[in-house]
Order: structure tokens, then C-alpha cells, then sequence
């Protein structure tokens, strides 16, 4: 038992190397009062050490502490997609002028974004449905309070009180659903909740209920609608910073935990092991036709109210809900070719909406404004900035030869190649509603004009140009050059973790 | 349907699981009543609440009556915890939010277009 511990301990070294970093962070903040820019070093060292800690677990598949986490190249993607972007939004975080302002303690803000990178983790390798709450509400606890951390903003204060009453409701009903899957099945963890439904007594309709209350949990947390109403509020009245962590991470988490869930428990084994061949659903219940469904209201419901905003920053919410939607074609599928895709567009995604927020935060450091309207006849004024946010919508809309073309096309590709190609048709049809509201950014910057900036200096410092260019580049260069990602994705989604 | 009080009445004092499923499932509705109607933000966590322990009674009587193990009850002690920690946060939100805006009532608070 105490062997089988210690040993289980030696591969959760990444998310043990976060907890140290947490409270060094609240200890370095205790001893280094009056810089704030020691704590988010802290944090940047915890977060390097936790990087190198999980590229060690590249090609690992284990079950740890009794099945409760799982060790696999699944989680291993995912967590460096979260640890990366927790890295990127700590660098962002340092020329943030609302969080940088003066008399605010910027201690606990780096500390808990630790832990919120920490919940994120721990939901990509739960396993059994009890971590798998704890993981969730980890995470959202401290993004509640994120989003509420410029307190003396309205926006601020409004968004994280809808956050907290949305998200515990969704918890809830999703705890709701747990309760009833384990009274069913007699278990929490997946593994055995799975050969407990192979064994086929279990009532299907009871299933179903408890199902789409599970659902509700993930689709909270991954913003797909009917659980979307938290999202454009908590995206325009939290810092930047948070809202481009919430968009790329939390999200990252959510599709994680939903698609191992829905993997391990409702299919069969073999699948966990076989990299090729379409899953063998082990209850008579269609899932398919639940997650399609979320999958099209998503996409368009996304896609038809940003079309409407007037807040880039709530623009790019709606749009991250609309992702959401595409994302989750990649399911519908039911293979790992569909899984693959889900996990390139990830990494696309994270380059392309980082980078939008980014840019968006610089301006707004500037002209203090988010509207669309004011970013009339700005283009010419930084022209570094401004060619990089249409680059990245340009990404965001799916177009060559930009990454996010690669992330949509693979996506497709898988749709068309089982056979859905009416679902494909869908969401290509998103896609070009999608370019309106992203264009008209542009043409705001370039073709409008308008006389209230022009005095308004938009020069960024040469640190800002070099964190544009490290997103910038990635997202041209996966537009041409994208094999190795798309091995990386095909090579981490063959197998999952098993007892 | 006096044979129904009837049986209801011999049902009654047979105390089984079906009897906490019934109580938890009307504390759930109870909760997501509360939530969809109640405008005080106190009274909608409350409502999240009883949600959260609907879901714990659920958890110790399939542990207690199903027979099978204890994972049940180690479910419903780690939400009572989670449930204090989240209730922390969020009247701390709620306060700051009456600090704000003078009001808790979630109606009103409602500055960010739609």
C-alpha cells in the first residue's frame, strides 16, 4: 500500500510542483511587500518547473491513487496546454494596466491563478467521478474570485457574482447527476461504472437523466449553450487576463474531463487501447444525438449574437462560445481521428485567441475602451499590433493560410470522413457568418476614421512586440508547417490511462 | 383513493432507500425552485444549497442501502467541505456586491448590456 503511494507520488510530481510553487507564491508575497513583480516570477519559475515536470510524463499511461487520476499522453497534452497558456497569461498579467494599477496587491491574484492552473490540471487527468467534481469546483472557486479581482470595477464585482450563482447551479445539478450514476452503478470511478453498464442492467432512461445532468457540469464549464449565460458577462467584466485564461484553459479542462468521460464510461474498453476504429457504445442510448445537438446550438447561437456586439471583448466571448461549438463536432464522431482534430484545434485556438485578447488589453491599456467603434482609424497608428488582431481573426474565422484554417479543415475532414456531412455543412456555414463580425474589426481599424485618437499615442513597448510575435508566428507557421503538431495530437489521443 | 392513503400509510414507517430518494429529490426541486425564482442573491445560494444536499443524501443512502461500499459517504463528507468553501467565496462576492450597488437583488444588477 505505502510502495504503491509513493510510487503513484513519483508521477504526480508536476501537480505537486504547482502546490509548492502556490505557496511559495503566498510566501514570497508575505516577504516581498512593495514589489508586486516578485510574486509573478514565482509563479513563472513554479509554472517552468511544472512544464519540464510534465513533458517527463510524454508517454506514460498509468492510474494513479486507486484510478483516481490518470497518467496518460491524453492528460499529458492537455496539461501543457494548460501550463503554457498559465505562463502566457502571467506574462500578460505584468503590463496589464487594471491590474497593474496602483494600490492593488498583486499577490494573491498570481497565487490563485496557480491554483486555478492546478484545478485545470487535475480536471485533464480525473478519473473517477468524485476528483473530477473536486477538480471542477477547485477551479472554479478560484476563477470566481478571479474575475472579481479589480473589485472597484462594477463590471468586475457584476460579473464575478453571476459567475458564482451559474456555476454553483451547474456544479449542483452536475453533483445531482453523480449522486444518481453512482446509485445506479454502485461506483465512482469510470472503469468500473463502465463494465457495470457493459453488463446491461442498468435502466437506460435513469441514465439518460443522470446523463444530461453530468453534461450540464461540462458544459458549463466549456461555455456550450443551453449552459452558456455566465460566459459574456464574466468575459467582459473580469480582467483581460483572466477572461484569456478562461477562454483557452478553462475550457481546455472542460473538454478534457468531458471527453474522457464520455470515452471511458459509455464505450467500450477496447477502445481505451485500440488507437484506430470507431467506438462500441456499451448502452443501447444514443449520446451521439445529445452532444450534436449541443454541438449545433452552440456553434450558431455563438456566431449569430456576436454578430450584434458592440464590446470586442464580449464580441470574442460569444465567438469562444461558438469554438466551443466546433470543438465539440470533433466528439460527434466518435473516433480518435475526431479526438485528433479536437486537440490540434486546441493548440491552434490557444495562439489565435490569446493573441486577440492580448492585443485587445494593449489598446485598452491605452485608449481605456474596448468598444469596436473606438478602434476607428487606429490601424495605421501601431502597425505591428493592429496587422497582428486581424491576423488573429483573420485565424479565428478559419481562413488560409492562417492556423486556424488547419484547425477547421482537419476538423471537417474528420466529420466528412464518417460521414456527417450534413453537420459539416453546418458549421462551415458558421464559419462564414463568423467572418462578418470579425471583419468589421478590421474595418473599423483601417477604413473608418475618427478624429478622438488622434492624439492618443499607441506605441507598445519592445517586450509587448515580442509577446505579439511569439503568438504571431505560431499562428502563421501551423498554417503552413503543421505535421508535427498533427503527430503530436494523433500520438497523444492513442491511449488512455487503464486500471 | 382511500386504498392509496391506505398503502401509503403501511409504506410510510417501512423506512427504505426509496423514502431519502423521495426527500432528496424534492430538496432538489426545492433548490432549483428557489434558484429560478428567488431575486435575493443569498436566497439563490441558499437555494444551491439545497441542490448540494439533495445530492448528499442521495450519495449515503445508495452507500447505506445499496451495500456496496463507502465511496458514497466519502462523496458527501468532501461536498459538505466544498460546499462551506464555495459558500465562503461567494458571500464574500455577494458582499462586495452590496457594497457596490447597495442592493443584492440580482435583478438589479444588470449594468452590462446585453
Amino acid at each position: 500500500m505505502t510502495e504503491q503511494i509513493l510510487h503513484d507520488l513519483r508521477l504526480f510530481y508536476p501537480e505537486t510542483a504547482l502546490v509548492l510553487a502556490f505557496l511559495a507564491a503566498i510566501i514570497a508575497d508575505l516577504i516581498f511587500r512593495r514589489s508586486t513583480k516578485v510574486v509573478a516570477f514565482v509563479a513563472l519559475a513554479g509554472l517552468a518547473v511544472t512544464g519540464v515536470l510534465v513533458l517527463g510524463q510524454s508517454t506514460m499511461h498509468a492510474s494513479i491513487f486507486s484510478n483516481m487520476i490518470a497518467v496518460d499522453s491524453f492528460a499529458f497534452f492537455f496539461k501543457l496546454l494548460i501550463v503554457f497558456s498559465a505562463v502566457l497569461i502571467v506574462v500578460f498579467s505584468l503590463s496589464s494596466a487594471e491590474l497593474n494599477s496602483a494600490g492593488r496587491r498583486l499577490g494573491e491574484y498570481y497565487s490563485l491563478l496557480l491554483a486555478l492552473t492546478l484545478g485545470m490540471m487535475l480536471m485533464a487527468g480525473a478519473s473517477n467521478l468524485l476528483m473530477m467534481y473536486l477538480a471542477l469546483e477547485l477551479s472554479s472557486i478560484t476563477s470566481y474570485i478571479l474575475s472579481g479581482y479589480t473589485r472597484e470595477a462594477q463590471d468586475s464585482s457584476e460579473a464575478s457574482l453571476k459567475y458564482v450563482i451559474y456555476g454553483s447551479l451547474s456544479s449542483g445539478l452536475m453533483l445531482y447527476g453523480i449522486s444518481i450514476i453512482y446509485g445506479m452503478t454502485g461506483s465512482l470511478d469510470l472503469y468500473t461504472i463502465n463494465q457495470v453498464l457493459a453488463g446491461g442492467e442498468v435502466n437506460s432512461l435513469a441514465l439518460l437523466i443522470a446523463g444530461i445532468l453530468v453534461i450540464a457540469g461540462f458544459g458549463y464549464k466549456i461555455s456550450a449553450v443551453p449552459f452558456h449565460f455566465w460566459t459574456p458577462d464574466v468575459y467582459e467584466g473580469a480582467p483581460i487576463t483572466i477572461t484569456a485564461f478562461l477562454s483557452v484553459a478553462s475550457k481546455a479542462g472542460g473538454f478534457a474531463m468531458m471527453i474522457r468521460f464520455f470515452k471511458v464510461t459509455f464505450f467500450d474498453s477496447s477502445i481505451l487501447t485500440l488507437p484506430e476504429g470507431a467506438w462500441e457504445s456499451v448502452q443501447g442510448f444514443d449520446w451521439v444525438a445529445v452532444i450534436v445537438a449541443l454541438s449545433v446550438l452552440t456553434m450558431t447561437f455563438g456566431n449569430l449574437v456576436a454578430i450584434w456586439q458592440n464590446n470586442l471583448k464580449r464580441m470574442l466571448a460569444y465567438s469562444s462560445i461558438a469554438h466551443a461549438g466546433y470543438m465539440l463536432m470533433g466528439i460527434v464522431v466518435l473516433n480518435n481521428e475526431g479526438l485528433a482534430a479536437i486537440m490540434l484545434y486546441f493548440v491552434v485556438y490557444l495562439f489565435m485567441n490569446l493573441g486577440a485578447f492580448y492585443i485587445v488589453m494593449l489598446v485598452a491599456n491605452k485608449i481605456g475602451s474596448e468598444d469596436i467603434d473606438d478602434y476607428r482609424g487606429i490601424g495605421p497608428k501601431a502597425p505591428l499590433a493592429m496587422v497582428a488582431l486581424s491576423i488573429f481573426l483573420v485565424s479565428l474565422t478559419g481562413l488560409p493560410p492562417t492556423a486556424g484554417f488547419i484547425g477547421k479543415l482537419y476538423l471537417f475532414a474528420a466529420l466528412l470522413n464518417s460521414g456527417w456531412v450534413w453537420l459539416a455543412v453546418v458549421g462551415a456555414l458558421n464559419s462564414v457568418v463568423s467572418l462578418y463580425y470579425y471583419v468589421r474589426v478590421f474595418r473599423n481599424m483601417y477604413l473608418r476614421s475618427d478624429e478622438r485618437h488622434s492624439n492618443v499615442s499607441l506605441d507598445f513597448s519592445f517586450a509587448q512586440k515580442l509577446v505579439i510575435m511569439f503568438l504571431l508566428v505560431p499562428t502563421l507557421l501551423f498554417g503552413l508547417y503543421f505535421t508535427p503538431l498533427v503527430q503530436l495530437a494523433q500520438a497523444s489521443v492513442k491511449i488512455f490511462g487503464t486500471p | 383513493m382511500e386504498t392509496f392513503f391506505a398503502e401509503f400509510i403501511r409504506w410510510l414507517p417501512k423506512v427504505g432507500l426509496s423514502h431519502f430518494l423521495i426527500v432528496s429529490a424534492i430538496l432538489f426541486a426545492l433548490g432549483i425552485y428557489g434558484i429560478s425564482t428567488r431575486r435575493n442573491a443569498i436566497m439563490v445560494l441558499m437555494g444551491v444549497e439545497l441542490v448540494l444536499n439533495a445530492a448528499n443524501i442521495n450519495f449515503v443512502a445508495f452507500s447505506r442501502y445499496g451495500g456496496v461500499n463507502f465511496d458514497g459517504q466519502v462523496a458527501a463528507i468532501f461536498v459538505i467541505i466544498l460546499a462551506a468553501a464555495e459558500a465562503a467565496v461567494a458571500l464574500a462576492i455577494v458582499l462586495n456586491i452590496y457594497q457596490r450597488f447597495q442592493t443584492v437583488n440580482v435583478d438589479e444588477i444588470s449594468t452590462m448590456k446585453e
